[in-house]
């Protein structure tokens, strides 16, 4: 993580289009009167979603409808690093996670290839449809290397599988998300070896047990009476 | 009051308070840099560790920890020495080491506490952080790498000062210290987060490497900038005044004080007035005291008293307006005024012209009604308290007057005297409100005061506190907000014309007076005045331009002076440097006057003076006691005159706030102030 700015450039005004306001009143609406500004996450998410990040008219259209001060959204949109403060591709951000686990499995030789097809990192290629960043572990350490890509994870890529899920997007289509290696979600790669069982999934095998803490049931027995 | 063990000695405490209040019941020092008195607790330095019993078997962040009773508190256990140890440790890691160049070193509580509290090495040997310097404002300089994130500042403006605009943005290591995309904060108290910052992050601009703290002398003194006669310690270095900074004081203002009480000192090197002048075929020539002081006597001489009019400024002290009254009296003047904005108070009781509440007591009013007052503007520190009532809750506020931004919510009642003298009888949530506080109060501001018809306002006003039944048994709820520091001293004096004689405002028409006595005022437009004008003051300002002699005076820095505060209470100043040049101090020069004129003031030195002073008026004799402390009843219907009252809206009379007296208007620094906040309004009109 290095230090969060706001981009140098940046669009004149913004507006939360009819659909994004709508919802927008919806997560307004939940909290108090007074205590509107917990709405601030959302309300960035929002934004976010629209235009693909965080301009700073649009930290200024929050403030505003929150009715807090600018600083306060400021705070918040350069806090999480989930919120782009600059332009990324419209077509395919990709957010490659390059710790342990999916560097050991490959995830260096799929920088390279994000290098070659899109450029250097935190760059809008060219035709403004791409761009791509490295992020810390998504927690998909089991579909090692992986990629989040817009809204989606691709798993257990190689620079083959990566390259060709770019040229998809690129040819307009939407690549299937989950693993690239034929798994279903993150069981075991070959053989499954453990809760093979089909037992287990019908509830023949479950036994009856005690569950503790229940209330205990009114005794038939006579009650003492209360001294 | 519960009870609790600090290092083995049992310490009663008041239930709510926190364990690092109750160690220092106890008499002892936990080191700290994010908490502060005044401010909400953050608990984010964590350099208040200390250990508890009961409870985890680990340090514990004192500052926002409740203390409880049967509680076993340490603070010289090894596991609080380490723990210290380790947070400064971690301190310091990204701290630079550039005390030799840093404006806070000698008064730097990262300095102090590293030496007391820390290790004697470092063991880091990484790179250290380096943060951009941000842009705060003409006040503010900023040295970021230097932060160490205690949020004091953040939580000041945003709390305090009611105008958050600075904020801490990032995490983790990258945190910083910024404003909004590099805007200048706006507040009026925004410097004091430079004494609230405890490392040399923030530090003052206009002083940066002026001098260190060791070579200034020190001088505890009061300010004259707005009525409240703020407690300050005036920093000097040989004969010039480096900085003024605040000194606790909780009856008036806490800790805090203006930007412009704090900045405007540069003002006094400028512009002064350091040799008399005499005005020489339409030129000012200087001159020596003794001919200055001839043309003063052949003119004053060959005039007849009642051609004769004395008008008295914002700054000055009490003694020298005692002097100034006791040698026109002598001379049969009878045309004098201390009020240059033609404010319409002066006759009545005392009461009637303070602030009655008392600056600490109107935190117990209940609802307040503000008629013709900014006090945003006003009297800036007094500002933060209503703020400070406003937060909790405790009070409502309502305002006849400017629709302004005054950092706390208020029901806006209406513009002017119609609404005034409608309110009785209005319908407004907020009159049901008054009506039903038990500690009302009413805050009449000098815009509502200082126009034609203000008697006739001032009795409306008065009208409404007796309605509301605002000054009752035990409490007073009459207040008349001030802007001049010497205002209530002249009032108190009787500064004000006797029977059948001129007011300022009459004394300025052409025609209406052959000699202008001007005692250091500047506020009121000379120019149509034909009368043969003398100017007694400091600064080379409005009044000295039109001048015909000029006799130099001293400022608020350079004499020891009495001044009375908007709530009455009588303080001393004190002198810090000596008046510059030729100029002498402003009783000495009436004294030498009035030799020359025939009628030798009886009074040779300074307590002599004050002697009479408090002989004539004891009021003045009542040091540092606030009148209204002790809630007196008084009759409101004595209070203004009767006249035609104009449908005209309220203003305030502080229009520009950083450019109110000579001082501040011969500062470099206000006026970059002033340029920064018509900039800022600009913006804010598109």
């Amino acid at each position: 993580m290095s230090v969060r700015r706001l981009a140098k450039e940046q669009p004149a005004s913004f507006a939360f289009s009819t659909e994004s306001q709508a919802k927008a009143d919806w997560w307004k609406a939940k909290y108090p009167a007074v205590r509107k500004q917990s709405a601030v996450i959302p309300m960035l998410w929002l934004a976010q979603k629209q235009e693909g990040w965080i301009s700073e008219p649009a930290i200024q259209e929050i403030a505003k409808q929150l009715e807090m001060p600018v600083i306060r959204v400021l705070e918040v949109a350069t806090f999480y690093v989930m919120f782009q403060l600059a332009p990324v591709g419209k077509t395919a951000f990709v957010q490659l996670c390059g710790t342990t686990p999916c560097q050991l499995r490959g995830a260096l030789d799929l920088r390279s290839v994000l290098e070659k097809k899109i450029g250097p990192a935190h760059t809008v290629s060219a035709d403004g449809k791409f761009s791509w960043e490295e992020v810390e572990c998504l927690g998909a350490c089991c579909n090692a290397p992986m990629a989040a890509i817009n809204d989606y994870y691709y798993e257990d890529l190689t620079p083959e599988s990566l390259s060709a899920i770019l040229d998809d997007f690129a040819a307009g289509k939407a690549p299937q998300p989950g693993s690239y290696e034929g798994r279903k979600s993150s069981e075991p790669k070959d053989k499954v070896q453990t809760l093979t069982d089909p037992k287990l999934y019908d509830g023949s095998a479950a036994k009856k047990i005690k569950i503790p803490n229940l209330p205990e049931k009114p005794k038939k027995a006579k009650a003492e009476p209360a001294a | 009051m519960a009870i609790a063990k600090v290092n083995g000695v049992e310490v009663e405490f008041e239930p709510g308070m926190t364990v690092l209040q109750v160690a220092e019941l106890a008499g002892e020092e936990i080191p700290r840099f994010c908490y502060h008195e005044r401010l909400s607790i953050a608990g984010n330095c964590r350099m208040c560790l200390v250990e508890v019993k009961p409870g985890p078997p680990k340090p514990q962040a004192s500052c926002a920890l409740p203390a409880a009773e049967g509680q076993e508190i340490f603070t010289k256990t090894p596991m609080v020495k380490k723990a210290r140890e380790g947070v400064m440790e971690f301190l310091l890691i990204n701290h630079p080491l550039d005390c030799p160049i840093c404006d806070q070193g000698g008064e730097c509580d990262l300095q102090d506490q590293a030496v007391g509290y820390g290790r004697d090495e470092s063991r880091y040997d990484e790179n250290k952080r380096a943060v951009e310097e941000k842009a705060m404002g003409p006040l503010i300089k900023t040295v970021m790498t230097r932060c160490i994130q205690c949020t004091r500042c953040v939580r000041f403006i945003t709390e305090v000062a009611g105008s958050p605009e600075i904020g801490l943005i990032s995490r983790g290591e990258d945190v910083e210290i910024t404003t909004y995309l590099g805007a200048a904060v706006t507040s009026e108290l925004s410097a004091n987060v430079i004494d609230l910052c405890p490392v040399g992050a923030l530090t003052s601009k206009p002083y940066a490497f002026e001098a260190r703290p060791w070579e200034l002398k020190k001088t505890e003194s009061i300010d004259v900038m707005d009525a409240l006669g703020s407690s300050i310690r005036v920093d000097a270095r040989a004969n010039a005044v480096l900085r003024v900074l605040p000194r606790i004081n909780e009856d008036v203002n806490e800790e805090w004080i203006s930007d412009k009480t704090r900045y405007a000192v540069d003002g006094l090197q400028r512009q002064r007035l350091d040799r008399p002048y005499v005005r020489v075929d339409g030129k000012l020539k200087p001159a020596t005291w003794n001919e200055a002081f001839a043309a003063v006597a052949a003119k004053i001489k060959a005039t007849a008293p009642e051609r004769i009019g004395v008008i008295a400024g914002d700054l000055q002290d009490a003694e020298s307006l005692k002097a100034t009254k006791d040698l026109f009296t002598a001379l049969g003047v009878k045309n004098l005024d201390a009020r240059q904005d033609g404010s319409a108070l002066g006759a009545g009781p005392r009461e009637s012209w303070l602030f009655n509440s008392t600056i600490a007591g109107i935190e117990d009013a209940d609802v307040v009604l503000f008629v013709g007052a900014n006090p945003r503007l006003e009297a800036p520190v007094l500002n933060a308290r209503f703020r400070k009532q406003w937060i909790a809750g405790k009070t409502r506020f309502g305002v006849i007057g400017e629709q302004a931004d005054l950092t706390f919510g208020y029901d806006y009642l209406g513009a002017g005297a119609k609404t005034l003298s409608g309110l009785a009888k209005a319908k407004a949530d907020f009159v049901a409100a008054l009506k039903a506080a038990e500690r009302p109060a009413i805050i009449v501001g000098q815009g509502a005061l200082s126009r034609a018809d203000g008697a006739a306002i001032l009795k409306a006003a008065a009208g409404l506190a007796k309605t509301f039944n605002v000054v009752r048994e035990g409490w007073n709820g009459w207040n008349v907000l001030h802007t001049a520091a010497a205002r209530v001293a002249g009032l108190d004096l009787g500064f004000v014309p006797g029977e059948g004689a001129l007011a300022a405002g009459d004394m300025l028409k052409p025609g209406a007076v052959d000699v202008l006595f001007l005692l250091g005022a500047d506020e009121c437009e000379t120019a149509a005045s034909d009368a043969f004008k003398i100017y007694l003051g400091t600064h080379g300002d409005a009044g000295a331009h039109k001048a015909d002699v000029i006799l130099p005076g001293a400022a608020y820095t350079e004499k020891n002076g009495l001044y009375v505060n908007t709530e009455g209470r009588v303080q001393i100043g004190k002198r810090a440097v000596f008046p510059k040049g030729e100029a002498k101090e402003d009783w000495s020069i009436l004294r030498a006057l009035s030799e020359v004129l025939g009628h030798k003031l009886p009074y040779d030195s300074l307590d002599q003076l004050r002697a009479k002073l408090f002989a004539d008026h004891p009021t003045f004799g009542q040091i540092d006691f606030a009148p209204g402390s002790v809630p007196t009843v008084f009759d409101l219907a004595t209070v203004g005159g009767e006249g035609e009252v104009s449908d005209a809206p309220f203003e305030s009379a502080v229009k520009a706030f950083h450019l109110t007296n000579p001082i501040a208007r011969a500062s470099v620094t206000m006026a970059e102030c002033a340029a920064n906040v018509s900039a800022a309004s600009k913006i804010a009109a598109e």
